[in-house]
């Protein structure tokens, strides 16, 4: 019964067919899709939970110019500040946070390309400028915590005669407590991806420039980084979705 | 890309990553080959021996919470020594003990011992031995999700001891009883460490599963094609993508009732008094909970229960000398439950007050489940129909499977139905329910797949007599245990209750019931220890086994019988033909193993493929 003298080398030339990698990718791309994915049901979850909880409070009502425990607030008055100015600009900061980080995805796509062409120097600068996009977007997003936190100059008179100024976990000036949980807890289960990503990106700029891909022959392990990135950046746009624009 | 490219990329992938191709085997010191090992083997061991002390201390917990539901008039004083405390002055078990026992128990069974015990045990071991490959994709990656579930468990076995005790709010750990600490002791400390431990064990889960899924798709020899994955495989590839795909939802669910537990947040909290005194907690949902937890909960159950019946149709198949009837079928059934595992969890919150319409969609889609299940149930008994059937314990704890899953499996009908689940809702008849079809159905599982494959893990046999005890006690036990629970949840017996002493009728005419089952239930529990020895003592002074003990095609029988890291001492198997040619006509022998080329089986190839032999023979392929 040995195996030996067969007459069918390859039984089947059927991608699927074991021997080759069907879907045309290695495992350790593999791996971090099925990573992704799972991560996006983690994402997936706390929207659902956030849909759920606003949907379960009142409504900015109609004409109303003044926030309350009462109901939602509406993010284009919550979120009005700009760093070094005291202008009145709804979204703006944000919005620049959002490009930043759609632009970090851009010079990643780059870094990528670069490494195709098994081009050193340009892996090298291109991460280099992820990299800055990454750390410009997480401090961008302290910052617009801190001003979250300490909150508007006159804060919210509440029914006993106090003020209530600046977010917590426990109250907001804003709306229902529940408003700020929900900011603090999904932005910042965002932010932290966002600075893992920052951090991965960094390790792999190190072995981009001690040239270890150039000597293993390819640059996957900048693909597979670029993936989770991505991925990241995808994510950012719903958060900032049901954040700021719904 | 062309195919060439392909194979380069291969090579390269392999190179960087150490041991794949290349086979240079050289002796690793103990720590790395026994202890931090990234031979998948090993790792398996290691889950199973983990797993089974679980299974034995979640079976003692049952034994406790047992004592008091069967003879609660009983002086339980000599438990002392063991309980401290938690016996009180008048030699009486400590109410909250009860509770944290009952949660303990169901923790511990679903996650460590039939998730992690199960699916962590069989998938590392089989994947790469029955698809042909030297190791996991990433041995590392699996050596982590080890000794990930290992702090896990260390963490879960240290909130046993604690002062406040164990986490108690049911395995369920449904706020806002598990969310205030002030609410009940065992939602103190005890509850953060069970969500801490959790935690370590999704993503263990995870570290797992994604080198599961990964190593079936990419790491198949030649000729393994998807049609001709061993059913257990199949099996464990589905169940590593149910577990991808849910367990993140409970890690999220998790994170959230942390947040609530330790930093004022109100995810799940809204409007509670506790003494009178009003909480600061407005604007959550408790049931928000209940939907992200059964978005993990119910798929659970799969993720339990189908390695088993993967296990069971390759023993089925093997023992009755039968290819396995339905073979497509038992995998477009598979399919089925898994898709059909996500979009059934409300039917666990019918009572929750949700809107009839929407329970009576979840309904029927619960009751789909059946269709896939009757599938899986009819193909394993026309396999069994006039096969030449050999009784061996793993094919005994399989046909037991069987029988189980169809008993437990006829009342999940009952429980689907939204208005006959307001009656029996958190009755004894939901334990008896999943105790069979889930519990008992997912531990026969397991035991077969011990049985039939502790030779290729050991290279000895288990004792066969001691197996047809432990079989026997186990399968007259489980029935014995969990029959008469039944007719305890129509009469109304809820379940987690300490006593039933409030109301006549339970107290009275249903007390002998209880101690009924509680007596079963010991006499099962004793009989697991005849499994212990057996286990212990044959790794070390069993039967030498031989190469393929059960005459089996898989492609495991294939290796020595103490294999190295790297499975294969030469050339991988090419594998040209299905695992299940068990009595093909005009074959030599009743079985012809997977690698085994078609020009070697002239006398017993079909026509088709005699047809693909001369085809390909005609226009080789490269």
């Amino acid at each position: 019964m040995a195996s030996t003298a067969s007459v069918i080398e390859h039984p089947t030339t059927d991608l699927w067919g074991g021997g080759v990698e069907p879907l045309k990718a290695s495992y350790g791309k593999l791996m971090m899709w099925f990573f992704l994915l799972s991560d996006a049901f983690s994402f997936s979850a706390l929207l659902v939970t956030y849909g759920m909880i606003r949907h379960a409070h009142a409504a900015w009502p109609e004409g109303a110019t003044l926030f309350s425990q009462e109901y939602w607030p509406i993010p284009e008055l919550v979120f009005t500040h700009f760093p070094f100015t005291h202008a009145n600009l709804p979204l703006a900061f944000v919005g620049l946070m959002t490009f930043i980080l759609i632009m970090s995805s851009v010079t990643m796509v780059l870094a990528v390309e670069a490494g195709h062409r098994m081009d050193k120097k340009d892996v090298e600068k291109w991460m280099l400028w992820t990299i800055l996009g990454g750390l410009a977007f997480v401090g961008s997003q302290a910052w617009e915590w801190s001003i979250f936190i300490s909150g508007s100059h006159d804060g919210l008179k509440l029914a006993d005669g106090s003020v209530l100024r600046g977010a917590n976990l426990i109250n907001n000036e804003y709306g229902p407590p529940a408003f700020a949980d929900l900011f603090f807890f999904i932005t910042g289960f965002h932010g932290t991806h966002v600075f893992s990503g920052v951090i991965l990106n960094i390790v792999i700029f190190f072995n981009v420039a001690y040239g270890t891909y150039e000597r293993r022959g390819h640059y996957e392990m900048v693909e597979k980084v670029g993936l989770y990135w991505h991925f990241v950046d995808l994510v950012w746009v719903f958060v900032f979705t049901f954040f700021y624009l719904i | 890309m062309s195919v060439v490219d392909l194979n380069k990329e291969t090579a390269v992938g392999h190179d960087s990553h150490g041991h794949h191709d290349e086979h240079e085997h050289h002796e690793l010191n103990f720590i790395r080959k026994y202890i931090f090992s990234e031979d998948h083997k090993v790792i398996g061991k290691q889950f199973l021996i983990t797993g089974l002390l679980w299974a034995v201390i979640g079976g003692a917990l049952s034994m406790i919470f047992r004592l008091q539901l069967g003879l609660p008039e009983a002086s339980l004083g000599w438990l002392k020594p063991i309980l401290g405390h938690w016996i009180t002055s008048d030699n009486k078990l400590d109410p909250e003990f009860y509770l944290a026992a009952v949660t303990m128990h169901g923790t511990i069974m679903v996650f460590f011992v039939l998730t992690a015990g199960l699916s962590g045990t069989f998938s590392n071991f089989l994947i790469p031995l029955q698809i042909g490959a030297r190791d996991m994709a990433s041995g590392f990656m699996n050596m982590l999700s080890y000794w990930f579930f290992f702090v896990s468990s260390v963490i879960m076995f240290f909130s046993l001891f604690i002062e406040t005790g164990p986490a108690g709010g049911g395995w369920v750990i449904y706020p806002p009883l598990s969310a205030l600490p002030q609410a009940i002791p065992g939602s103190g400390l005890g509850m953060t460490l069970w969500l801490v431990s959790m935690a370590l064990f999704i993503i263990s889960s995870l570290l797992g599963g994604i080198n599961y899924i990964t190593t079936v798709i990419n790491l198949r020899t030649k000729g393994m094609t998807f049609d001709r994955l061993p059913l257990t495989i199949w099996a464990f590839f589905l169940t590593a993508i149910i577990g991808v795909l849910s367990f993140p939802v409970l890690f999220a669910a998790a994170l959230l009732l942390i947040f609530d537990r330790s930093f004022g947040t109100s995810f799940y909290l809204s409007d509670i008094y506790i003494g009178g005194q009003a909480l600061d907690h407005v604007g959550g949902s408790p049931i928000l909970f209940q939907h992200l937890f059964w978005f993990l909960g119910h798929p659970e159950v799969y993720i339990v229960l189908l390695p088993a019946l993967g296990i069971t149709s390759e023993i089925i198949s093997t023992n009755s000398r039968k290819p396995i009837f339905g073979y497509k079928a038992m995998i477009g059934s598979m399919i089925g439950i898994t898709f059909l595992s996500f979009i059934v969890w409300a039917h666990h919150m019918f009572v929750t007050g949700m809107n009839p319409f929407l329970g009576s969609i979840f309904m029927f889609l619960t009751l789909i489940i059946a269709v896939p299940s009757a599938v899986k149930a009819f193909n394993y008994i026309t396999t069994l129909w006039k096969g030449n059937i050999i009784f061996t314990p793993a094919m005994l704890f399989s046909i037991g499977l069987v029988s189980v899953f169809i008993t437990g499996g006829v009342t999940g009908i009952i429980l689907g139905n939204a208005a006959l689940d307001i009656q029996l809702h958190d009755t004894y008849f939901v334990v008896a329910h999943f105790h069979l079809v889930m519990g008992s159905a997912s531990f026969f599982g397991f035991m077969a797949g011990v049985y039939h494959w502790f030779p290729k893990m050991f290279g000895k046999m288990l004792d066969e007599k001691l197996g047809y005890i432990h079989f026997w006690l186990t399968f007259a036990g489980v029935y014995l245990v969990f029959f008469p629970m039944h007719y305890q949840g129509i009469t109304g017996f809820p379940r987690r209750y300490y006593s039933y002493t409030a109301y006549e009728m339970f107290g009275g005419a249903y007390q002998d019931l209880a101690f009924f089952i509680s007596i079963a239930a010991f006499i099962t529990f004793a009989g697991q220890f005849i499994f212990g020895f057996n286990f212990f003592y044959s790794i070390f002074k069993g039967r030498p086994a031989t190469l393929n003990p059960w005459n089996s095609n898989t492609l495991e029988w294939t290796t020595p019988i103490h294999p190295e890291h790297g499975n294969w001492p030469g050339e991988i198997p090419t594998v040209y033909r299905w695992a299940y040619d068990y009595s093909k006509p005009g074959a030599e022998e009743d079985f012809i193993p997977q690698h085994i080329p078609l020009t070697e089986t002239l006398s017993s190839n079909l026509p088709h493929e005699t047809d693909a032999l001369n085809g390909i023979k005609i226009t080789p392929t490269h």
